[in-house]
């Protein structure tokens, strides 16, 4: 219980850097995580999200800056760092050639846990991740969803401090994720720090207390969702989708309606306090779009009016 | 919720305690492919025995002049065969089953995110060949010494050592070879340029002198042969010290060797 | 141990090319036999074209296998009877070796590629999705499978001759034999492959293989067997492959030569039957 503020940052970077060769994945970030809360990392495909997570994960060298996981170096302090982690890398690295049960037990043998124990929190993990029927199956016939749930339960094995997730939905249909998010959010209750990646708005917005947006190997901006939202965007959108070719020269006669005005290929985004009021305005014009559509900012938007870009190719 | 305690940590592992940890992940390995290893393990290298050592070995006047020291042309080709067996279950374990690991399932990259670091993973795989050495080896040893091939009740168990150790030279230094190819082909490559050859030409069927001045000294240079070598030395009772202290010196610095290649390829390929 | 090494071949561009071809076909009438077999060739010479160093290196296999066994150990055999004709050893293995590699070329392309193109590729299920038939893919991998083959046993013979092992002119219509052993162990492998249910299952190909390969009078004459054992080794079909590649090219020829002639044609036929009608079964369901 008592413990120093100091110790309750599960994660401190201060410069951080990681070079391939001549490419700069990630150019000098600071991050700090404490215990107990959400913490993502939001950025598109090539943000140098996945990079800081291997860092994070004592798996990847630093190449530059300052890196503290749970208070240790992980350049000399790795495995005892990794014996405190959880880790559900992007890509399922699961042995197909184990069953699902012996995925989880052989993994948990690998931290020093004792058979018994291990026996033991296997059957509650499969428990958990209501994998208990599939316990004998092999893993090549599980479907894409419950091979992330046991992905996810290995990650839990060891009871650990900090769970990290790399794009832990990407991949899985509607429903697999809604079960995912579910079993995320329990862990989280329970007391567990998360870590996760994502390119997508919807999860970054459900899962995380605090999040920062990363391109292109810096972040460019961060605080909690809402704050984002508040601070980048307005309340609401007004997406407006008329003829093909047309978006570009329609910008103009818009862009008075609202703070400010996004063409993408297919519409255009205006964004406003009061979304039905753009579209009013709209048709006043004599403009006819061939559909509307009035949102609440995501931080989708956030993205956008950071980068000028949308996250998703 | 309770704050984490930051002062705790387990120290870096001990080599014993990192593969001890992978104790039964390897032995649910084997548990699990035991039976398929049966065919390649056991039955081919009788097969060869039978048609190359009894049945064509009935054509060849056995003559310790020209076959070695020994006797009969069974006696000369068992130990070669044996050591040529270690080396092909050592580049069968260390090719497609470490690409396997390191690229398609991504096994390692599961145990390296535990206390788990490179060289525990490398030193426990390599034991794990060593074992399967021990057992094809020893088995064929045992089953061949009532067909009087062996010359001293001792020097088929050097033999067997022998045999264990130009497997575990093959294992390390193909394991890093291994780790620094991307895609499979190289294999083929490897299987028919480097180990078919070596089985065929190190010794193995025919004295290497047959092979004429040149010839001989290439294929003593080549790892298999200081196997092969060393091998029939000591099932034939026929012994060299200093060449067996050679063959003995490269074969152990090929494995040292080759296991610190191993080490710094799979670093390179997973932490980096 | 030994002989059997497993091809590994890049497929991906396979369905693409496919599927592009077929389709400017389709438009037009159906695919004559012969266009289509002209397209499935195409197509495995274009995956190979990428793959040469596994096309050139296979080839070196039986030679390797007549330098160590047929010099290297034919030194320490002073020479064999065959058919009344007395020849040094490593004129007696290297027909030998011409025919088990014949038959183990033919093994590995209707078994484990086919296997993977049947089962993990889907590829087969592309190329009925076209104007192509079961018939078609069957005989496009044997046609392959023999050119791939052909050409490897022709260089062997240049080899064969180079080294001055060849004494009767009988040793051209070695090629076509070869062809004919290809054939047949095609034809046979394939129909086998489509019973395969996992790669477990080509430990038993193995277990065939190898001991035909050893003990079909490829290294030692046939007496090295007594009694009813011999007679077994004699109805194997490698057996009857070597010595007919053997018969070639010593010219030590009969008219019994033209039972493995019939023998292995005959096999070859029974094969293709059941390749085509297994393929039907497991693709238009």
């Amino acid at each position: 219980m008592a413990e120093t503020s100091a110790s309750d940052s599960m994660i401190i970077a201060r410069g951080l850097r990681k070079s391939f060769g001549d490419f700069e994945a990630v150019k000098g970030i600071d991050v700090e995580v404490r215990a107990g809360e959400a913490f993502g990392f939001l950025g598109p495909n090539g943000a140098g999200k996945s990079s800081t997570m291997r860092m994070i994960a004592a798996v990847s060298p630093v190449s530059g800056g300052e890196l503290r996981i749970l208070g240790m170096d992980p350049a000399t302090h790795g495995p005892a760092i990794r014996g405190r982690l959880g880790v559900c890398p992007q890509e399922d690295t699961l042995d197909n050639e184990l069953n699902v049960r012996d995925n989880l037990y052989i993994y948990g043998r690998y931290f020093g846990i004792p058979k018994a124990e291990v026996n033991e929190r296997t059957d509650e993990l499969l428990e958990f991740v209501q994998l208990t029927e599939k316990s004998k199956a092999k893993v090549e016939d599980l479907s894409g969803g419950m091979k992330r749930r046991l992905t996810i339960a290995r990650s839990l094995i060891n009871r650990p401090d900090l769970l990290l997730l790399d794009e832990p939905t990407t991949g899985l249909d509607p429903q697999a994720r809604h079960v995912l998010w579910d079993k995320l959010f329990r862990l989280k209750q329970a007391g567990v720090t998360l870590v996760i990646t994502t390119h997508y708005m919807d999860e970054a917005e459900q899962l995380c207390d605090r999040l920062v947006v990363m391109d292109k190997g810096l972040i460019v901006a961060e605080g909690s969702p809402l704050a984002l939202i508040r601070e980048h965007s307005t309340r609401e959108v007004a997406e407006l989708r008329f003829g093909v070719g047309e978006h570009e020269a329609l910008a103009e006669k818009v862009a008075d309606l609202g703070e400010r005005v996004e063409v993408l290929p297919d519409r255009l985004l205006v964004y406003s306090d009061d979304g039905e009021e753009v579209i009013a305005k709209v048709h006043e014009r004599g403009l006819e779009p061939v559909a509307v559509l009035v949102r609440r900012s995501t931080l989708e938007d956030v993205f956008l009016s950071l980068t000028g870009r949308t996250l998703v190719d | 919720m309770s704050a984490v305690d930051l002062s705790l940590g387990d120290p870096e592992l001990t080599m014993g305690e990192g593969v001890r940890r992978q104790f039964d992940y390897w032995m649910t390995v084997y548990k699990r492919t035991w039976r398929s290893t049966v065919i390649s393990s056991f039955l081919s290298p009788i097969l060869y025995v039978v048609a190359m050592g009894v049945l064509l070995g009935g054509f060849i006047e056995g003559d310790p002049d020209k076959l070695e020291g020994a006797t009969s042309y069974l006696a000369f080709v068992v130990p070669g065969l044996i050591a040529g067996h270690a080396m092909q279950t050592a580049v069968g374990e260390t090719t497609y089953p470490v690409m396997g690991l390191m690229k398609w399932q991504r096994v390692y990259d599961s145990m390296l995110a535990t206390p788990l670091q490179v060289r525990h993973l490398v030193t426990a795989h390599l034991a794990f060949v060593a074992f399967r050495l021990v057992l094809t080896c020893g088995v064929y040893t045992l089953v061949l010494a009532p067909f009087g091939v062996f010359e001293s009740w001792w020097g088929p168990i050097l033999a067997f050592l022998a045999q264990v150790l130009v497997g575990m030279a093959f294992a390390s230094v193909i394991y890093g070879f291994t780790t620094r190819l991307n895609s499979p082909e190289g294999f083929g490559v490897l299987f028919r340029l480097v180990v078919f050859p070596l089985f065929l030409f190190s010794g193995a069927f025919f004295p290497v002198s047959n092979l004429g001045g040149v010839g001989a000294w290439v294929a003593r240079l080549t790892p298999l042969w200081h196997g092969v070598n060393l091998s029939r030395m000591f099932a034939l009772d026929n012994i060299t010290w200093w060449v067996a202290g050679v063959n003995v010196a490269v074969l152990l610095v090929l494995t040292a060797w080759g296991w610190w290649w191993s080490v710094t390829g799979l670093t390179k390929r997973l932490v980096s | 141990m030994g002989l059997v090494v497993v091809g590994d071949r890049p497929d991906q561009e396979a369905g693409v090319l496919m599927a592009f071809s077929s389709a400017g076909f389709s438009q037009v009438a159906p695919l004559s036999a012969a266009q289509a077999l002209r397209l499935l060739v195409l197509r495995n010479y274009i995956v190979y074209r990428q793959a040469w160093k596994l096309f050139i290196t296979g080839f070196l296999e039986p030679v390797f296998y007549l330098f160590s066994i047929g010099i290297g150990v034919g030194q320490l055999i002073k020479t064999f009877e065959f058919n009344g004709h007395v020849i040094p050893y490593a004129e007696f293995v290297a027909p030998g070796m011409l025919a088990a590699s014949a038959m183990n070329g033919a093994l590995i392309d209707s078994t484990y590629n086919v296997f993977f193109k049947l089962k993990y590729d889907k590829l087969y299920d592309q190329m009925l999705a076209t104007p192509l038939t079961t018939s078609d893919i069957a005989r496009g991998e044997i046609a392959w499978g023999q050119l791939r083959g052909g050409t490897y046993s022709a260089a062997f013979l240049v080899v064969m001759a180079a080294l001055g092992l060849v004494h009767s002119w009988w040793a051209v219509l070695a090629l076509p034999a070869a062809l004919l052993i290809g054939f047949a162990f095609s034809a046979v492998c394939m129909a086998l492959t489509t019973y395969m249910k996992s790669w477990q299952d080509f430990d038993k190909i193995t277990l065939v293989q190898l001991p035909l390969f050893l003990f079909s009078a490829t290294f030692f004459p046939v007496t090295a067997f007594d009694g009813w054992l011999r007679w077994v080794v004699e109805c194997t079909p490698l057996y009857r492959g070597v010595i007919l590649c053997r018969e070639l090219t010593t010219g030590a020829l009969s008219w019994a030569s033209l039972v493995s002639v019939v023998y292995l044609t005959v096999m070859g036929l029974i094969g293709l039957v059941i390749v085509r009608r297994r393929l039907a079964t497991l693709l238009l369901t």
